[in-house]
């Protein structure tokens, strides 16, 4: 038996190939190969009923091979760079919108006694277990036109003599349901990070003579960052991508880029111009992580 | 004065947390509520009644939809818990880093990408009838990537030297994985396998690119419910989901205390 052989079929290396093979097979084959046939599928022209072009056409006079046309498409119509920049707009104030609610919360259950923390993190936890259409519907019924909600709303913009409000299918509706769905993975990040603070730092700051105001903004908060950081790239990522939401509780004009990737696919069935919009999704992603990723480090230098 | 400061600033996190806490509980509460409502508006309490449940024992639509999602559950959970628990320890053990980047990245991504690209793999390529075994391939494949950290979670807390300790004995691989490893590892394998379960019982978004027009799932019936028309059958078959979810989760959290506190 060569060495080389005897490597390949020693105990640890066959060991090592057959724990990883077979997650690796099933992963390469069911998520690195679609992935990579919906780069090429960018690339190509829509079949005539729907779908793609057959690579090999009979007719030789029909559209085939590669094209750059659905990227030229995209850019040729503003109305879809529009969409992208609303999605992005939309999740970054859902980002926002979970930080300002998610942050004394995580703040309180980090400053909590040790036995109390974990009950608290699992009431934060329990309502984010429940099916995520559930937890979407359940504003279906609060934002309803005959809820409460909607009754004293339209109660006082009719005491102000404002014409009455829909809650329901509107930009207010989608935002806070995202808001809603996604505030745990902001919480929990923040509350990993805030738990860990050595509670010294702050006496030592407050011996220094800082007030409460400037021990937060000086010490907590640029210490939590990374927690920050983290939470936003959890609730960034499948806001922006998302299209359930916009779909259940947004009216016509709500539409995200989420919603446009489905309707390229079930809808009008243009699967090239679908394939370019989730390839424009996927860059718009990486280059979130990427900068977030950036200003984790970048500020961290300064902490 | 700082007692009485810290006392003050204490009373507002308080305030805004319990504030917090509302919002992330009424909404669910008032589904509950209503699922006992004796009247076809989720708009006021009217009496007691529980029509919305036996009007849900008796939709035939629905509980074929529910065996759907069990059968979809059981098996794909089973399957990504054998992977994912071959994911996690070549994670841990090997670092094998495509591994774990192919493994996590459908968990961190807008989960209409997994469900767009396995569409056009499916149809274009491989020429599969969407049915069940689409939606369980795409189940697994989001499902792995959780599987693998409950269990990676698990191995990083095992003190490497007993598996020499193995070795040193005498043990092969596999007797050390049959004998030392499996069962140290078991509660974060249950744990992950109830976990898969729970996400592929609750699954929306990928199962609605992947399902085609013949299966349908439990969300997707729900979807398709509360698109047409909202009634309170509806909060029935939440709250019964809710029930069950939430069961799930009790029972992970007792064999892997890892999955409720943020880790995975």
């Amino acid at each position: 038996m060569s060495s080389f052989a005897r490597k390949l079929f020693s105990h640890a290396r066959l060991a090592k190939w057959a724990v990883s093979g077979p997650p690796f097979v099933f992963l390469l084959l069911f998520f690195v190969l679609p992935g990579a046939i919906m780069v090429i599928a960018s690339f190509r022209y829509p079949g005539e009923f729907g779908g793609l072009a057959p690579l090999t056409a009979a007719d030789p006079g029909t559209l085939q091979g590669f094209t750059l046309e659905t990227y030229r498409f995209f850019f040729s119509d503003f109305i879809y760079t529009e969409i992208f920049i609303k999605s992005f707009l939309v999740a970054l104030a859902t980002t926002l919108l979970c930080l300002i609610m998610a942050y004394p919360l995580a703040l309180l259950i980090a400053r909590s006694p040790k036995k109390s923390r974990d009950f608290m993190v699992l009431l934060v936890i329990l309502p984010f277990a429940s099916s995520f259409l559930i937890r979407v519907y359940a504003w279906m019924i609060l934002l309803g036109p005959q809820a409460a909600l909607s009754q004293i709303v339209n109660g006082l913009l009719g005491a102000l003599g404002i014409a009455p409000v829909q809650l329901l299918f509107s930009p207010f509706a989608v935002l806070i349901s995202m808001v809603y769905v996604h505030l745990p993975f902001m919480v929990l990040p923040l509350y990993t990070n805030l738990e860990k603070h050595d509670p010294s730092l702050l006496d030592a700051a407050q011996d220094c003579g800082a007030n409460a105001w400037r021990r937060f903004w000086q010490v907590t908060f640029p210490l939590s960052l990374p927690g920050v950081f983290s939470g936003s790239t959890l609730v960034f990522i499948p806001v922006l991508g998302m299209f359930a939401i916009p779909d259940i509780l947004g009216g016509t004009g709500d539409m995200l880029v989420g919603n446009l990737i489905k309707e390229q696919f079930l809808g009008t069935r243009d699967w090239p111009f679908g394939s370019t919009l989730s390839i424009m999704l996927t860059i718009a992603v990486l280059l979130f992580v990427w900068i977030a990723a950036k200003l984790g480090s970048t500020r961290g230098r300064y902490v | 004065m700082t007692v009485s400061g810290a006392g003050h600033r204490g009373f507002w996190l308080w305030a805004t947390s319990l504030g917090v806490y509302a919002f992330l509980y009424v909404p669910l509460l008032i589904v509950v509520v209503y699922s006992f409502n004796d009247s076809r508006l989720n708009a006021e309490w009217v009496g007691f009644t529980w029509h919305w449940y036996d009007v849900l024992l008796h939709d035939e639509d629905m509980l074929a939809a529910v065996g759907n999602s069990l059968f979809i559950a059981t098996v794909s959970s089973l399957i990504a818990t054998v992977l994912g628990t071959m994911a996690g320890i070549a994670m841990h053990r090997y670092g094998v880093k495509a591994l774990t980047f192919m493994a996590l990245t459908p968990v961190a991504m807008p989960e209409i990408l997994l469900g767009v690209s396995l569409l056009l793999f499916f149809i274009q390529v491989i020429n599969l009838t969407l049915g069940l075994v689409s939606i369980i391939i795409a189940h697994i494949t989001f499902s792995i990537g959780f599987v693998a950290v409950i269990v990676r979670a698990r191995l990083a807390g095992i003190d490497e030297s007993i598996f020499e300790a193995a070795r040193d004995l005498g043990a092969s691989p596999w007797e050390t994985f049959r004998h030392v490893t499996f069962p140290l590892i078991l509660p974060g394998v249950v744990a992950g396998g109830l976990m898969a379960f729970t996400l592929s019982i609750d699954d929306f978004v990928i199962t609605f690119f992947t399902a085609g027009v013949g299966v349908s799932t439990l969300p997707l019936r729900v979807y398709s419910m509360i698109k047409i028309a909202v009634t309170p059958e509806v909060n029935a078959v939440s709250t019964l989901l809710m029930l069950l979810t939430l069961t799930m989760i009790v029972l992970a959290s007792k064999f892997s205390p890892d999955v409720l506190r943020g880790k995975t």
